[in-house]
């Protein structure tokens, strides 16, 4: 399954530069972890030991991970993950 | 003057950063705040040195970090700080002050002060184009503060606020963007603009700066006090920023030696229960806040479900030996009446929100009735009067006769009665 993933202008040189990067899985998790693989500089800016940080939020289809299944929630072709630094507003 | 800030630093790593329009930290996204050279400040100030300057919140300039003087609304601030007798009364307190930004320059809330910070800073940083991600207060604000620094300004709001606000942003010609969802939808969709066309968001990459504007209203307390700081301190919370800033100013002020006591203020926050991440936090002794999808309250400007700084303040709060409340929407506007009838002061919902946790925690024995409270109220009610429309009495409607009147009269009842 073809999962794009928004990468965000300061994890682009993680990224290899990229805006979107493809990748496949079932879950949020697994296409992170697809993420990770392709570009390894990334897992460090999302994960510390194995737990998402807490500055970033992820969306599927501009629907917050929180609100759904956490890493857990099911995507599906052609879905769009978002990373976005959570620390604005106010 | 010279800039006395030194750079940012982030809140979680320590990783410095220079001065730029950036929010939070590449390594571990967590949020940067502004450091200075406290040693150089307090060489530089002096309580006269401050008070011979006109009053408003850039009298403490040397606390703000911006480069020279501010370009943006050099006449904010310098609101009322309120000895609340009638109100210490009511709640049965020996001694309450209301610092009232509800009648803030220009736009009547606090945020005139992070917003006269964001947009000097914006000017220093070559933007052409700022906006804001808001409740309606900031929008507001930034509106009113781009047209007098012609800036080019886009303001994103949730669709359904209150029409006062949305009025009172447009009017200055900003361009208004009503975005159906949640402030969080529309903040969320705010960072993505930022990102995508590089302008000064100025809570987003230029919320380090703006937020500092927050802490002149912890200067004014104490220095309306008579440069000593209060023992409680009561605030509303959306982003839960400001709770943070006052007493970060506190702290400040007796670092740089401007006041001669070590700060012991407990800090309290208020929300709405209908949109109360950040006093669920500190109730439920949680580390990180729970985010609200779905914020349902009257309370709007305090509606955000997912707060920048709700793991920051929840544990500030605690660490000052305060405490955090929310109450029901009722409750709100019975306090929103209270303030008024007492104080002849109309605050907007936030401030009906603070009066009526403040109540709460002095009911609670959390507040002790003789130490002295700070309210803070932070924005006007004249935004928000339909929440009050339904429970302010009907006015009387007679012909221009005398015996009309002496009628009418004879049959009210006493102004007493109403309000005790």
């Amino acid at each position: 399954m073809a999962v794009t993933v928004d990468i965000p202008p300061p994890l682009r040189e993680q990224a290899g530069g990229n805006l979107k990067v493809t990748t496949s899985g079932n879950t949020v998790h697994e296409v992170l972890d697809d993420l990770i693989k392709q570009h390894p500089a990334l897992g460090p800016k999302l994960f510390d030991n194995g737990r998402l940080r807490p500055h970033v939020n992820v969306l599927v289809n501009d629907e917050d991970i929180r609100y759904l299944d956490d890493l857990g929630t099911d995507v599906a072709d052609g879905n769009v993950v978002a990373l976005i630094p959570a620390v604005a507003g106010g | 003057m010279p800039d006395y800030s030194l750079g940012l630093k982030c809140k979680l790593c320590g990783k410095l950063y220079p001065k730029s329009p950036i929010n939070f930290c590449t390594e571990d996204f967590g949020p940067l705040e502004v450091t200075y050279d406290y040693a150089a400040i307090k060489q530089a100030v002096s309580r006269d040195k401050i008070t011979a300057r006109p009053r408003g919140m850039w009298r403490y300039r040397e606390f703000l970090p911006i480069d020279g003087e501010p370009a943006v609304g050099p006449q904010v601030g310098g609101t009322p700080l309120i000895k609340a007798d009638r109100l210490a009364k009511e709640l049965g307190v020996q001694k309450l002050w209301i610092k009232n930004d509800a009648v803030n320059f220009p736009t009547l809330s606090f945020k005139d002060r992070v917003v006269s910070v964001a947009l000097s800073k914006a000017v220093e940083f070559g933007f052409k184009t700022v906006g804001c991600a808001s409740t309606g207060n900031l929008a507001n604000s930034v509106a009113a503060q781009a047209a007098q620094a012609g800036l080019e300004a886009y303001i994103f709001v949730p669709a359904d606020l209150e029409k006062a606000k949305i009025l009172g942003t447009s009017v200055y010609g900003a361009n208004v963007v009503g975005v159906t969802g949640t402030y969080d939808e529309v903040n969320r969709l705010c960072t993505q603009v930022a990102f995508k066309y590089n302008w000064g968001f100025v809570n987003i990459n230029l919320r380090p700066f703006y937020a500092e504007g927050s802490k002149t209203m912890g200067y004014e307390i104490a220095e309306d006090l008579g440069w000593r700081v209060p023992q409680h301190v009561v605030v509303p919370m959306a982003g839960g920023s400001l709770v943070g800033k006052i007493h970060k100013a506190f702290h400040e002020l007796y670092d740089t030696g401007l006041i001669d006591t070590p700060v012991t203020t407990k800090m309290y926050g208020a929300q709405a229960t209908g949109c109360n991440p950040i006093t669920d936090c500190v109730k439920s002794n949680r580390d990180r806040h729970k985010p609200v999808r779905k914020p349902n309250t009257i309370c709007k400007s305090l509606a955000i479900g997912d707060p920048a700084d709700g793991i920051f303040s929840s544990k500030l709060i605690k660490e000052s030996g305060g405490w955090a409340e929310d109450v029901g929407d009722d409750e709100i506007v019975e306090c929103m009446l209270l303030l008024a009838r007492t104080e002849g002061v109309f605050a907007e919902t936030a401030g009906g929100t603070t009066l009526a946790v403040a109540r709460k925690l002095i009911e609670q024995g959390r507040i002790p009735r003789d130490e002295e409270i700070v309210l803070c109220v932070t924005g006007n009610g004249l935004k928000t009067q339909d929440c009050v429309a339904e429970a302010v009495e009907r006015h009387a409607v007679i012909k221009p006769s005398l015996e009309e009147f002496v009628e009418l009269y004879a049959g009210a009842p006493q102004r007493e009665a109403v309000l005790v």
